[in-house]
């Protein structure tokens, strides 16, 4: 049922069914500020240099890891500690299956088309496996049992010297090829040169848009709600028929999956990975990319991943002019500015969590009301 | 016989701090249901602490350390004031969230204070052992058991038998009652973050007793007593107790002989004997073995 012309002129939020109520882009606003978005996403790498690019990608990156966190914890309400851990899970067979094979490490220097998918698949047949056993508990005792996951697989990693390299050694990641095609290497577009980061930035921010709209669109869907009905109180759900360890097991499968991808793009991006880079502090960054994104969002997340990512390079670049602040480390001075940087990141979890519980995305929409009531402020 | 009874001694030793930093996690458990993440940087800042009087300024070691626990107080109840009590209310998940959001910022404000040296607690006892027979005992793991027991055995009695401790008592099982009691609840919260920061804090010193010294990264430690609150049960503190040496005693145990009879586990395989332990607790009994089970409903 599509509404007439002349009724609906001036009144841009008129539904006259569901389904327009809950598309995803259900305002002119919103298609348009997300058209604009999207086109200054992909006209990035005709702007940046490189250096700014590689982070660049590397909000992308993260934010695909947010948004799969935001899955299972923002959604599905089940804290999990263990995110870094999948990661770790989907960079190391993407490794092995897209890497060259060393003296001790081994590689089977496959396509990118076998490697990624499989990346996300085994960390999600690792979740699909193990979730049964965490939908046991819940809440506090989940997040302590997620952590007790992540320092066994920590260990398995370490020892794992034929897959990772070893503890403090660490290997080559898999290599970017699709058929011939190398997603890592300068290329010339629209008789522009691009860097090898930047055709990178471009193949992560398709993944991201389809991954993104993938996740919103679960969100929406029966299983979304179901997700929600057990985050808000799951015995009620259980009453009402949303089949609980199902549920949770669904959440736990698809947020591995998104964090197996996104950690294997993100060793691809850094060049080279230890097994101690897969630890207690890389899963509190996802955390952090959620919460002080938005918690239960997809565009949250981004925002989160923009903030987290973004937010070291804007302290290290001013940091210069503050004089209490040593530029490197051992130089003199109150605090140096990694001390600064990560100080102000665990600031940020507390701040946001205390004033402003939906993140950046809530302070987005207290904007929008804002303006969209102008000059009414209530 | 010859690896048993060491190895033993060494689990009870560790066991002991496994207790007294489970009982620091259990004591905030209790007064406001949110698993401090933060602990591991009070514990580290105890360390400092301690170094700081004993070692810095010179001071006898008992004061030091008496001093360190009581600036710890300061640092846990002024925590909580800042940044706990505007959550009051709030869901358990953002409560959590906030204190590892403290836990990176006073992870940092430790790494600052240490640098990327290692720092020594000062403590008399060193790398000395008593003979008794044929055995070798160390005397960082009988000043472990000691104090260790002996400050849980202190708080256990402070909370049965004193006015104030009955208040905490009763906030911990229903606040609202025991604001209709009379029960100042949020005094009770900071007096339960400041007794917490000091255990953590003498916590913090035996960490640093016999050894060559302590790094900052030592902190993640003290994350060993979330596999022993699981174990004993979260809301309990004689579960605490018994979990930490049970916990302890297992690690020291698989330490002598995983190499011997499972080298395919792996070095360092006894590190993380504690969190293999924890999923096992969560998947058979995951109130613990003194835990409350939570009675809900719809």
């Amino acid at each position: 049922m599509s509404v007439p012309r002349a009724v609906r002129r001036g009144r841009p939020e008129l539904y006259s069914d569901y389904a327009a109520d809950m598309a995803l882009l259900n305002t002119p606003a919103k298609r348009a500020w997300s058209a604009a978005i999207l086109v200054a996403a992909v006209a990035l790498p005709l702007l940046l240099d490189r250096d700014l690019l590689g982070l660049a990608t590397q909000v992308v990156v993260y934010a695909l890891a947010g948004i799969g966190l935001n899955l299972i914890a923002g959604y599905a309400g089940q804290l999990s500690l263990g995110h870094a851990f999948f990661m770790g899970l989907g960079a190391y067979t993407a490794a092995l299956l897209g890497g060259t094979g060393g003296a001790t490490v081994r590689g089977y220097e496959l396509d990118l088309l076998v490697w990624l998918p499989l990346a996300g698949v085994v960390p999600a047949l690792f979740g699909w496996v193990v979730a049964p056993l965490a939908a046991r508990v819940k809440g506090l005792y989940l997040a302590i049992l997620t952590l007790g996951l992540l320092f066994v697989g920590e260990h398995v990693f370490k020892e794992a010297s034929w897959l990772t390299g070893g503890s403090g050694l660490g290997r080559a990641p898999a290599e970017a090829v699709v058929l011939g095609f190398d997603l890592y290497e300068a290329r010339v577009l629209l008789g522009r040169e691009i860097p090898a980061e930047g055709v990178f930035y471009l193949f992560c921010l398709i993944l991201l848009v389809v991954l993104g709209v993938l996740a919103r669109n679960l969100a929406r869907s029966r299983t979304g709600r179901a997700f929600a009905a057990v985050r808000d109180r799951d015995i009620a759900a259980e009453v009402m028929g949303v089949p609980l360890v199902r549920t949770k097991r669904l959440a736990f499968t698809l947020s591995s999956f998104y964090a197996g991808v996104a950690g294997a793009l993100l060793t691809v991006l850094l060049g080279y990975t230890t097994p101690e880079r897969w630890n207690l502090l890389l899963s509190i960054d996802f955390l952090a990319v959620v919460l002080i994104g938005g918690v239960a969002t997809v565009t949250g997340p981004i925002a989160g991943a923009a903030f987290v990512v973004l937010m070291p390079r804007f302290i290290e670049t001013f940091a210069g002019s503050l004089p209490f602040i040593a530029g490197t480390v051992g130089a003199p001075g109150i605090l140096n500015v990694f001390q600064l940087q990560r100080m102000l990141f665990g600031v940020m979890i507390v701040v946001f969590l205390v004033l402003e519980p939906r993140g950046l995305f809530g302070i987005w929409i207290r904007v929008r009301n804002y303006f969209r009531a102008w000059p009414f402020s209530y | 016989m010859d690896l048993l009874l060491p190895g033993l001694l060494r689990g009870v030793g560790i066991g002991s701090l496994y207790a007294l930093l489970a009982v620091s996690f259990v004591i905030i458990y209790r007064a406001t249901t949110v698993v401090n993440f933060a602990q591991p940087a009070l514990m580290i800042l105890g360390s400092y602490f301690t170094a700081l009087f004993a070692v810095q300024l010179g001071l006898p070691f008992p004061l030091a350390v008496l001093l360190a626990m009581a600036a710890l107080a300061v640092v846990g109840a002024v925590t909580e004031r800042v940044a706990m009590r505007p959550l009051v209310g709030q869901p358990v998940f953002s409560a959590a969230m906030v204190t590892v959001g403290v836990f990176i910022v006073l992870t940092m404000v430790a790494n600052r204070l240490i640098g990327p040296g290692i720092i020594v607690v000062g403590d008399p006892w060193g790398i000395e052992f008593l003979r008794v027979g044929s055995l070798t005992v160390f005397q960082s793991d009988v000043a472990r058991t000691v104090l260790g027991l002996g400050a849980v055995g202190a708080v256990g009695l402070f909370l049965k038998r004193s006015r104030v401790g009955l208040a905490m008592r009763a906030t911990s099982l229903d606040q609202e009652t025991a604001l209709a009691q009379g029960v100042d609840v949020g005094r009770m919260f900071s007096l339960a973050w400041a007794i917490s920061a000091a255990l953590a804090g003498l916590a913090g010193m035996l960490v640093g007793t016999g050894s060559g010294g302590l790094e900052a990264t030592a902190a993640l430690i003290a994350l060993k007593a979330l596999p022993v609150i699981i174990l004993g049960g979260i809301d309990s503190i004689e579960g605490a107790v018994v979990a930490g040496l049970l916990v302890g005693v297992a690690e020291a145990l698989t330490r002598v002989y995983q190499p011997l009879y499972a080298p395919w586990l792996g070095a360092n395989f006894d590190v993380v004997v504690p969190y293999v332990i924890l999923m096992a607790t969560l998947m058979v009994r995951p109130y613990g073995l003194f835990g409350t089970p939570e009675v809900e409903r719809v």
